[in-house]
């Protein structure tokens, strides 16, 4: 079975592989912040008072790499301010709107009754105005990625249903519930790109989502269950054996990837005229009474889904927007669901404890398993030192943060902490010069 | 009311492996060897071990609160990580059967505050502490510490009865396999003495000798007298992922290759030339310094091919002791000697980063 060398075997958790994806009624009151994207903010639309429809545009692209912002309810803005944001640390512009519950789509939301005869260009551009960025994490302006240079040569291109990270299920459920609608999405995508058919990539940990791709017709490469099997560059190894170059993007490579979510937004956009405002996501972990799949307005309170989900259970201690492995840990449960949400876990007393870190006995495993082939210890230790030059001949910049290093650490050392220090270090440097 | 969340940096999942699990799965994995050594030599060794590890666990615990200046319940937490258990244990294994007890009590003292603390604690010593000690006793106390002559009554060993050629008592003092290979070698060249050195060879090389060998029925220091019990411990080690093949497999085939090699050169026959291989493997201290000593964590390399040069080079070193070297054996200072091209191996094997250029 394909996969790649490195990576670790953390406890799969997938406990809501077999729920249903439920529809979450927006909430009151909703939060969409106008930064959800890697790339500039989106410019606002609308201001204090207006009314504002499902699926209205409420904020513009500004400039190439940026994404425009949709309203996911209808109802009055209340507001337009900086609120606390998942992903970012300091407080981000937001519209807060009040949801009068009537859900009056936007006139612009149509069904095409044919789109295989729209250009490229035309495809690009609904992808572009739907507001789709990458569902999987980085949450990348989806058309931009669509549009790699004249000279790239794109032959293949992968939709990642890897799903990697333990706990989560939302892409898992995609593929189970909608396997049609994801093919359709995936041949859109093909036919910008150019290239004949998608290559779907699942691990083997799920069986239901690759029968029922399989059965869609969809071309589907299994992969070893490992993790991070879901990281782009792991991932175009492990299938082409082909190797992203150092500092590069997939594209160098003939390589675009695609993730099960935005691919499913993609198919929304074209065929219903639907901009990206609501998205699946798996609300999970020993800390929520209830566990599921969630298809959740993009401005939701993190607080209200919680709610839905039963409340919390005594002693939960952490709340985490994505999987145990990468997701950012939130200080407040007032933080909005955003494009970029694949999850919300929580955890419970000793499930969320960390232990207290040792010397590094130098035993290797961060080495063993880091996916990059880095020496995480090393490079924790020249950055805590400051010596990002020496840190940077190691390779600190191909560090993907995904943690596998601090996870198998028996000295307990918070190795990514480290690099993510040194690579703040190196970044200052380079910039006085 | 929403509770008051822990914020912290990704990963928030640990695999739970801890330095104590390590450490005291190592002291697991070296208890069969204890065992065979207690029945081959008598309860003498367990005093000995258990004086070992006592000395170095006390050594440890005095020079972390003392040296360090640690509180009491953080320093009796790293002395009995298992480090400390391990390497008075490994000393104990690396001295005869006949040494007195004194020679564990400094040997260890001399691991833990010398080799060990000195250079900052566990992870930071740059020598294997057991070794290093073993180095220092076999150079104040060489006597001592080459004392192979058989416990009385407890070991009837099976080369009891091949005595060097020239049949000089020295064979009885100093009667570990290693030794009487070497000394039989040595006299191949004397044409009175070739046909005897010939038949001791031969004896040397016989199944039973072989399987004395590998079952343990042999003179030699305490832990490395059973190449069986060893490697039930090793396997233990590999399986739990505690160690990887890569040193002990590089050290072990180099040593066998270059034996094998050297006797086809001087033109020898090939079955004779994988006898003495196997014969080098399971003599002496290999199996026990390629699995449970070059395979320390602080004085081996940390990269996967630096890992496989440094056992090519143990084997190498192994190789030339053994052959040309002034002892029969030569493993602990091969060992030794790599320890301290670690850093220098390390820095010349950094591993090729995903995406770089081949
Ligand atoms: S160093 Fe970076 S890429 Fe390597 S395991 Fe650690 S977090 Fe992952
Ligand atoms: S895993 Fe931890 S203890 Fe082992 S070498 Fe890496 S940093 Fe050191």
């Amino acid at each position: 079975m394909k996969s790649f060398k490195g990576g670790i075997h953390p406890e799969e958790n997938k406990i809501t592989t077999g729920s249903l994806i439920k529809e979450m009624p927006a909430p009151e009151l909703i939060v969409i912040p106008f930064s959800q994207h890697t790339g500039a903010p989106a410019k606002p639309l609308v201001k204090k008072g207006d009314r504002v429809l499902v699926g209205m545009k409420i904020g513009e692209a500004e400039g190439y790499i940026s994404s425009p912002i949709h309203s996911s309810v209808s109802g009055k803005v209340k507001d337009i301010r900086v609120m606390p944001h998942p992903v970012s640390a300091i407080p981000v512009l937001s519209c807060v709107i009040v949801n009068d519950g009537e859900n009056e789509p936007d006139p612009s939301i149509k069904k095409r009754t044919s789109y295989d005869t729209l250009s490229v260009e035309e495809l690009k551009n609904i992808i572009k105005e739907a507001g789709i960025v990458g569902l999987g994490g980085a949450a990348f302006p989806t058309n931009v990625k669509l549009s790699p240079p004249p000279e790239a040569h794109i032959d293949t291109l992968i939709i990642n249903g890897a799903e990697c990270e333990p706990y989560l299920t939302a892409d898992d459920r995609l593929m189970q519930e909608m396997p049609e609608r994801i093919l359709e999405g995936a041949n859109i995508i093909a036919k910008i790109l150019g290239v004949k058919e998608p290559i779907f990539a699942i691990e083997e940990n799920k069986p239901e989502a690759i029968s029922k791709m399989k059965a869609a017709g969809a071309n589907v490469v299994t992969l070893k269950t490992k993790y991070p099997q879901g990281a782009e560059k792991q991932l175009i190894k492990a299938i082409l054996d082909r190797e992203v170059p150092r500092g590069g993007l997939p594209f160098m490579v003939g390589v675009v990837v695609q993730n099960i979510g935005t691919v499913k937004a993609v198919a929304d956009a074209v065929i219903y005229g639907e901009p990206l405002y609501k998205r699946v996501l798996t609300v999970t972990g020993d800390g929520v009474k209830n566990r599921g799949n969630l298809l959740v307005a993009v401005g939701t309170l993190f607080k209200d889904v919680i709610d839905f989900m039963g409340g919390y259970t005594d002693n939960t201690i952490k709340l985490i927007m994505g999987g145990p492995m990468m997701g950012i840990s939130q200080k407040t449960d007032t933080v909005p669901v955003i494009k970029g949400t694949s999850g919300i876990l929580l955890l419970k007393g000793e499930q969320a404890n960390i232990p207290h870190s040792e010397p590094c006995i130098n035993c290797g495993e961060c080495v063993e398993v880091c996916p990059m082939h880095l020496v995480p210890t090393l490079l924790a230790k020249l950055s805590e030192n400051g010596k990002v030059k020496m840190a940077n001949r190691w390779g600190i910049m191909d560090c993907i943060e995904c943690g596998s290093c601090s996870y198998v650490c028996p000295a307990g050392i918070k190795l990514v902490q480290a690099i993510r220090l040194g690579k703040y270090l190196l970044r200052k440097e380079r910039s006085k010069k | 009311m929403s509770p008051n969340f822990i914020v912290s940096s990704s990963p928030h999942f640990h695999s739970g492996n801890n330095i104590k699990r390590i450490m005291y799965l190592v002291v697991i994995a070296l208890l069969p060897a204890l065992g065979g050594a207690i029945i081959f030599f008598g309860m003498k060794v367990l005093w000995l071990s258990l004086i070992g590890i006592f000395t170095a666990v006390i050594v440890e615990l005095l020079s972390i609160k003392i040296g360090f200046g640690k509180t009491w319940k953080e320093s009796l937490s790293r002395s009995f990580d298992g480090s400390a258990i391990i390497t008075g244990l490994l000393i104990v294994y690396n001295i005869p059967p006949n040494a007195p007890f004194w020679i564990p009590i400094i040997g260890s003292a001399f691991a833990i505050i010398v080799v060990k603390q000195l250079f900052g604690g566990l992870g930071n010593n740059f020598l294997n502490p057991a070794l290093a000690a073993r180095a220092f006793l076999m150079a104040s106390w060489p006597s001592l510490m080459t004392d192979f002559s058989p416990l009385a009554g407890n070991m009837r060993g099976a080369i009891s009865g091949i005595t060097n050629p020239n049949g000089l008592i020295d064979a009885v003092s100093s009667a570990t396999p290693l030794n009487v290979l070497k000394s039989a070698t040595r006299y191949l060249s004397d044409p009175s003495m070739h046909n005897k050195a010939v038949e001791t060879i031969n004896k040397l090389y016989s199944p039973e000798v072989f399987k004395s060998l590998f079952i343990g029925n042999i003179g030699g220091v305490i832990g490395e007298t059973s190449a069986l019990l060893l490697l039930l411990g090793a396997i233990m080690l590999l399986i739990t992922g505690i160690i990887k093949l890569r040193i002990p497999m590089s050290y072990i085939l180099t040593v066998f290759l270059l034996i094998l090699l050297k006797e086809i050169f001087s033109g020898g026959e090939l079955i004779i030339g994988l006898k003495a291989g196997l014969f080098h493997i399971l003599a002496g201290g290999l199996i026990l310094g390629a699995f449970f000593m070059a395979t320390d964590y602080a004085t081996c390399p940390i990269t996967p091919v630096g890992q496989i040069i440094f056992g090519i080079g143990a084997g190498i070193l192994t190789f030339l002791i053994r052959m040309w070297g002034g002892f029969p054996e030569g493993v602990s200072y091969s060992i030794l000697l790599m320890n301290i091209f670690t850093p220098l191996i390390n820095r010349f094997t950094k591993p090729r980063i995903l995406g770089e250029k081949k």
